[in-house]
């Protein structure tokens, strides 16, 4: 028998909770409306090709964001050779080698570095790694991308650490037994079966450490120099560069709302979105996968 | 075949984890030496003066309470719009959601969300509140950036803290007569909420320490005196490091270090909380 909506206490704060579970949907949308309402006028104000070209000159109206996006790669490039060898490596350490007691010893410290805001990284990479660097390579100046791509190397670790270390988790351990029962060594187990059997996670772990270095904004801002220009060559990494995040965070708060500066910055903002919303949704679709092809096994 | 071979299986392993342990010794060193390098250099600044007293002579000189109040301030304007509508969120998808296509989108919406730089939360947070709405550079316009940005982590660990309930507890109270609502306000939700309280804090935590979000939707350079209303602009710790690491030419290192300090103790402060919760939880926990 249907109850009678007088009988059902639970109504009003049943309805509540379910408009607060569909909220993100509503954020999300919003975020992107907002964004593409203030960065599409940009288009009007330049073309795409201008807009994609190679100088960055507000105060003149160029404003070609190759450079910036240049700048962006490139930085997140060295931050993911960094991140990805020292990351792998230690959550390969934390999973599958480690006593109990360096285990949660390690875990325990990747949690604090997650947690240390990028300002304070930015803060130390400012005094202590640019002018190491500096004296090391006998730069004219220590903020370089190089700078900037080991500090995010830095802050992409506890993504790529955690992830990778859940991946490896997720493998039965049948796997790791049978391969031992075959005669081969732990060593041999790691590498042969047990990380392979990981590797969708593993790439998942790439592409949210991708992820969190590209959208990282105040210790890059802070250590690359802030110069918007093209790279002349190799050398390059050792120059200053100035990434996408960087360029909205050091000029948005200088120009007027409305202006064809401010419309191009949000248009960095709705590349930015729009990359994260990318990576973010072939990430998650590799983890279902990954979901499903476990699923089929055990069952 | 074997004998041709330079090193055995075995001491390949060996060099292996030794190598593994070098790797993860030197991943895990530039945080312990952080840490400690803040904390000598900035233990001699803090003292009561420098907790409780305004910036003097250019921000060169004096305390830092402003920025000390400013972040309190933006961590609770955070708290207040997201806890109640994050465990609400995480309360819905673990509970009530239905198996279809609008779960899996909300989902989708909440990877989405936790993967948004956070700079471009701060490009969202101008263009809604502080303009569309008429919020102004104020502490509203940046708590709430922050509370959308804080949104995802609070749902995921609540979902992932009321899905590690069992389901029997589920039945139990059902079996006994109680609505849906009753049997997870009485005994689901206080299971869980060791789980969630770890979330909270970790996810207020992350709003606590961000800069770009506040940049153009709340943050003050200098702001001498204390807010009046959630209408006014603050000064905020990590803006504040930025500040004077990079926009305050002749700033004495010790009020650098200082200031990091605090910050540090902030964040590793309610880190260590989480921790507390959560290991407490567990030695309890009977099922």
């Amino acid at each position: 028998m249907q109850p009678k909506p007088f009988r059902n206490p639970d109504g009003i704060i049943n309805a509540v909770i379910r408009i607060c579970g569909y909220s993100s949907i509503l954020f999300v949308t919003l975020i992107f409306l907002f964004l593409m309402g203030e960065g599409l006028p940009a288009l009007r104000v330049a073309s795409l090709k201008e807009l994609f070209g190679t100088t960055w000159y507000p105060n003149e109206a160029y404003y070609g964001i190759l450079p910036l996006i240049f700048g962006s790669v490139l930085v997140t490039m060295g931050a993911m050779l960094v991140a990805l060898p020292f990351g792998i490596a230690t959550a390969v350490f934390i999973s599958e080698v480690a006593p109990r007691w360096a285990k949660e010893f390690l875990k325990s410290l990747v949690e604090i570095l997650a947690g240390i805001p990028s300002v304070v990284l930015g803060f130390i990479g400012i005094l202590v790694v640019v002018p190491a660097l500096r004296r090391l390579f006998d730069l004219p100046t220590g903020l370089t991308g190089f700078t900037g791509a080991l500090l995010l190397g830095l802050i992409a670790i506890p993504t790529v650490v955690s992830i990778a270390e859940d991946a490896l988790n997720t493998v039965p351990v049948s796997y790791r037994h049978a391969s031992l029962a075959l005669g081969a060594t732990h060593w041999q187990t790691i590498w042969g079966v047990t990380v392979p059997a990981a590797r969708s996670g593993i790439l998942t772990a790439l592409m949210l450490g991708v992820g969190r270095a590209l959208g990282e904004t105040m210790a890059v801002m802070m250590v690359t120099g802030n110069a918007p220009v093209m790279p002349g060559g190799l050398d390059a990494l050792f120059q200053p560069v100035r990434t996408m995040t960087a360029t909205i965070a050091s000029e948005m708060g200088e120009v007027a709302s409305g202006s064809a500066h401010y419309q191009v910055l949000f248009f960095i903002g709705v590349l930015l979105f729009l990359v994260s919303l990318l990576i973010n949704v072939a990430a998650s679709t590799v983890i279902f996968q990954r979901r499903g092809r476990s699923e089929r096994v055990l069952s | 075949m074997r004998s041709q071979r330079l090193l055995s299986p075995r001491q390949i392993q060996t060099a292996g984890f030794n190598l593994l342990r070098a790797v993860s010794l030197i991943t895990v060193a530039p945080i312990v030496l952080m840490v400690i390098y803040i904390i000598i250099n900035g233990l001699p600044a803090l003292s009561l003066e420098f907790l409780f007293a305004y910036p003097a002579d250019g921000m060169r000189a004096g305390g830092i309470l402003p920025a000390i109040v400013g972040t309190l301030l933006l961590t609770i304007g955070t708290a207040v719009f997201a806890v109640p509508l994050g465990i609400a969120a995480g309360i819905y998808i673990a509970e009530y959601a239905p198996a279809n296509r609008w779960t899996l989108l909300i989902h989708v919406a909440i990877i989405n969300l936790a993967g948004i730089p956070s700079v471009v939360y701060g490009l969202f947070g101008l263009g809604l509140f502080v303009i569309f709405l008429r919020f102004g550079t104020s502490i509203l316009a940046a708590s709430l950036t922050l509370a959308i940005m804080t949104l995802p982590v609070i749902i995921s660990t609540t979902e992932e803290a009321l899905r590690s309930v069992p389901y029997a507890f589920r039945t139990v109270g059902l079996s006994l007569g109680a609505t849906q609502w009753q049997t997870i306000r009485r005994v689901i939700l206080p299971e869980a909420m060791p789980g969630i309280l770890t979330g909270v804090i970790l996810g207020l935590n992350r709003a606590a320490g961000e800069t770009a979000p506040i940049l153009f939707t709340g943050a003050a350079f200098f702001l001498p005196r204390l807010p009046h209303s959630p209408f006014d602009a603050t000064m905020a710790l990590p803006y504040h490091i930025f500040v004077i690491s990079t926009q305050v030419p002749g700033m004495p290192p010790q009020i650098q270090y200082g200031t990091v300090l605090v910050l540090l103790i902030f964040v590793l402060g309610m880190n260590l909380a989480a921790t507390v919760v959560r290991s407490r939880a567990r030695a309890r926990r009977q099922w």
